[in-house]
């Protein structure tokens, strides 16, 4: 017998059509206030990043197949979703990437030739997230950052650093993560511990629609938006390739947090136009017109016709094409200058304070490679 | 004991009261205590000194936790310092990650050792890696409270001995007293650590009682130590193990065997110093331990004193160990779990070559 066919729904929230015009969906007119109060800088700047972050990609992945690095995370797709909610985001909250997150580091001033130092295997980390704008590291092991950040919100509420009814200092926590991870069972733990402290959070999930190869209905019977509800928390679903809605629900969701008002889940959906990492062949299991389907709603088209409407000039976009492809080259040329680490780097920092183990097995290493270096043969 | 005199030339001030005026803390002497009473005290010594200490795990608040360690401490510190989690072991873990980020020092109650498997992917990938992670510049100072072993009666899961799966992870420091005064002084130096440390306490010698020296720590939280001397073979061990082993010293003696029984205390990193000494002295060393044999901290011990001492060793390093199968039904556990006869049988065999 086959199963019943249930519907689950959720109204999206949308400012910007896939033509590019501002007519809010109706879930999305509470949200209007927020964007209109964007400076035309503020507007241009979401553009600009969206632009930067898609050319930052081409960059990316020739590095990888020229082998200059192991791996290469694409954005491409999801530059709205990132960029609207990176802006969400007050100097003082912390993000919690999940590890597809370069242009949100970028916004938070995470120069990006740490990534490539990352994904060019020279080290585990790269950044130190205090002096990198409160962006912390990159998490391989999906949705473990959920419970770091659910900690971190704690950790705000305790020290009394949030929900002072100072927007100017209150904290709060972004935490992102995708369709994929949302299975994993760190992903629901971080709800309810969010929910039973009433952590100042907020969840960002990018539903790209696929983990790497499998399709986002096998995570999923119901839109992930749902998911707040069953925990206790508010759950917005937003088209994630408008960069305004992103922008505004996240705004909104992070001053509700900041507020003492609880935890909450926003669900962008948007679409992995690339492949998952350049390890990934996307053609081997979904079809062109799935892609097509997903073209005709770019994230970056949309808003450029928006803004042109606006009356933006042709210059700024010649202007933005031009900064796009500089950052893009020194990127590439800082990313094949980055030193090798050196042998002594395996031990160190694996703890905080002195181990036998680390002294012992250093020391061998170096007896043992510099013993080579004696051309008579034989350590000294 | 007669590690009371190598404590005497180990002294450290004992924490002062926080209100104190800067005399001289106050001699508290010595107390008979449990271990279960004892680590209570280190752990209310532990949130007095420092207000980043918070206690997390599940029913530690007004229940004091399945053991009562944490009897009494929610109502001297408040349900902000003691959480009484949600039942979610990876959560515990992950969250006291965030915490630990934010400065906070977590001290985690996992309610029974079979049910730390949850928070593994959380212990041994990311609190194990954040500070290697982080180039050192994050520290994560999360302490791992596991009741574990056996000898209690219990059902599934409530027996075990993980304590190998995370001495083999890099990143982690693993600890195990044996008695009341190591109990109290390791618990507030695995705290103190800015290291992740799994501290298994043995959960069936929590309640026998022992003297604890209130104003000297004795041993860094590290080291290991002859808990008895003795001349013709050096047995091994932590935790429970080592009254098993005091046991079958005492029955060897009244045979006229000589053995010197050294308590590892810390299993990683180990302390070989004193085990090497020993094993110098005697040429023969049984390592024994609750938990399985195949490829265990017992199995690292026998690899490396063969390799440090191997013109000393008059006979191979021999293991007593759990046998390789899941723990069996209670019913069956006194066959299962190293008795002072299974030692024995090993120390015969050893002096047999």
């Amino acid at each position: 017998m086959a199963a019943r066919e249930r519907e689950f729904t959720a109204p999206t929230v949308q400012l910007l059509t896939p033509e590019g015009d501002l007519r809010p969906s109706p879930e999305a007119e509470a949200y209007l206030p927020l964007v209109e109060a964007l400076t035309d800088v503020e507007l241009q700047r979401f553009y600009r990043d969206m632009a930067v972050s898609r050319r930052i990609d081409v960059a990316g992945a020739n590095l990888q197949r020229q082998g200059q690095l192991a791996l290469w995370v694409p954005s491409h797709g999801q530059e709205a979703a990132q960029v609207g909610s990176a802006h969400a985001a007050r100097p003082q909250d912390h993000l919690f990437p999940s590890y597809r997150e370069h242009i949100v580091g970028m916004i938070r001033g995470l120069d990006l030739v740490r990534v490539m130092a990352l994904l060019r295997g020279a080290t585990l980390g790269g950044w130190n997230p205090e002096e990198n704008g409160n962006f912390h590291l990159y998490t391989l092991v999906l949705a473990s950052q959920t419970l770091h950040a659910t900690g971190y919100a704690m950790g705000l509420q305790f020290d009394g650093a949030t929900a002072t009814g100072d927007p100017e200092t209150d904290a709060a926590v972004l935490v992102y993560y995708g369709d994929g991870s949302t299975s994993q069972g760190d992903a629901s733990e971080a709800l309810v511990f969010a929910s039973s402290y009433q952590t100042p959070q907020v969840f960002f999930i990018q539903n790209n629609q696929w983990a790497i190869s499998v399709p986002v209905a096998r995570q999923s019977r119901s839109p992930l938006s749902l998911r707040g509800g069953g925990f206790g928390m508010p759950g917005v679903r937003v088209d994630g390739n408008d960069v305004l809605a992103s922008y505004a629900v996240t705004r909104q969701s992070l001053e509700e947090a900041r507020a003492g008002d609880g935890p909450s889940l926003i669900e962008a959906v948007t679409y992995r136009m690339g492949a998952h990492t350049t390890a990934d062949d996307p053609t081997k299991y979904r079809t062109d017109d799935e892609v097509a389907y997903w073209e005709a709603r770019d994230p970056i088209t949309r808003y450029r016709t928006w803004l042109e409407g606006r009356g933006a000039s042709a210059s700024f976009f010649t202007d933005v094409e031009a900064e796009a492809n500089d950052i893009a080259a020194d990127l590439r040329r800082r990313a094949l200058e980055l030193p090798a680490p050196t042998r002594e780097a395996i031990f160190e920092h694996v703890y905080s304070e002195p181990h036998p183990l680390m002294v012992e097995q250093a020391a061998w290493l170096e007896n043992f490679e510099t013993s080579f270096e004696n051309p008579a043969g034989g350590a000294a | 004991m007669s590690a009371r005199t190598e404590e005497e030339n180990h002294v450290t001030d004992v924490a002062s009261d926080t209100n104190s005026t800067g005399a001289a803390p106050a001699v508290r002497g010595v107390q008979t205590l449990s271990m279960a009473k004892a680590i209570n005290a280190g752990l209310r010594e532990a949130l007095r000194a420092d207000e980043k200490v918070l206690l997390m795990g599940e029913d530690i608040g007004p229940l004091g936790g399945v053991f009562r360690v944490t009897e009494g401490l929610t109502a001297e510190f408040g349900e902000r310092r003691i959480l009484d989690t949600p039942l979610a072991e990876s959560a515990i873990v992950g969250t006291a990650i965030g915490l630990a980020m934010r400065g906070y020092r977590p001290v985690i109650e996992i309610q029974f050792d079979g049910f730390i498997f949850p928070a593994f992917d959380q212990i041994t990938t990311q609190l194990a890696r954040q500070t290697v992670r982080h180039d050192g510049t994050l520290s994560m100072p999360v302490v791992i409270r596991v009741p574990y072993g056996g000898h209690i009666g219990s059902i599934e899961h409530h027996q075990e001995s993980p304590e190998a799966y995370f001495a083999h992870t890099p990143g982690l420091r693993v600890v195990s007293p044996s008695n009341p005064h190591d109990a109290y002084w390791m618990i507030q130096e695995a705290i103190s650590s800015d290291d992740p440390v799994l501290f298994f306490e043995p959960k069936s010698r929590y309640w026998p009682k022992g003297p604890v020296d209130l104003d000297h720590a004795g041993l860094p939280l590290h080291a290991s130590r002859v808990m008895r001397q003795g001349t013709d073979v050096t047995v091994v061990g932590h935790g429970a193990m080592i009254a098993t082993l005091l046991q079958a010293a005492d029955i060897a003696a009244t045979e006229g065997r000589s053995i010197e029984v050294v308590d590892l205390r810390s299993l990683s990193p180990i302390d070989y110093g004193p085990l090497l000494e020993s094993v110098h002295r005697t040429g023969r060393l049984v390592v024994a331990q609750e938990a399985y044999g195949n490829v265990s901290v017992g199995s690292e011990i026998a690899a490396t004193v063969a390799e440090r001492a191997f013109y000393s060793l008059e006979a191979p390093v021999l293991r007593v160990s759990g046998f390789d199968t899941p723990f069996p039904p209670a019913a069956l556990e006194t066959e299962y779990l190293p008795s002072p006869d299974r030692v024995l049988e090993a120390v015969d065999r050893a002096l047999a070559y």
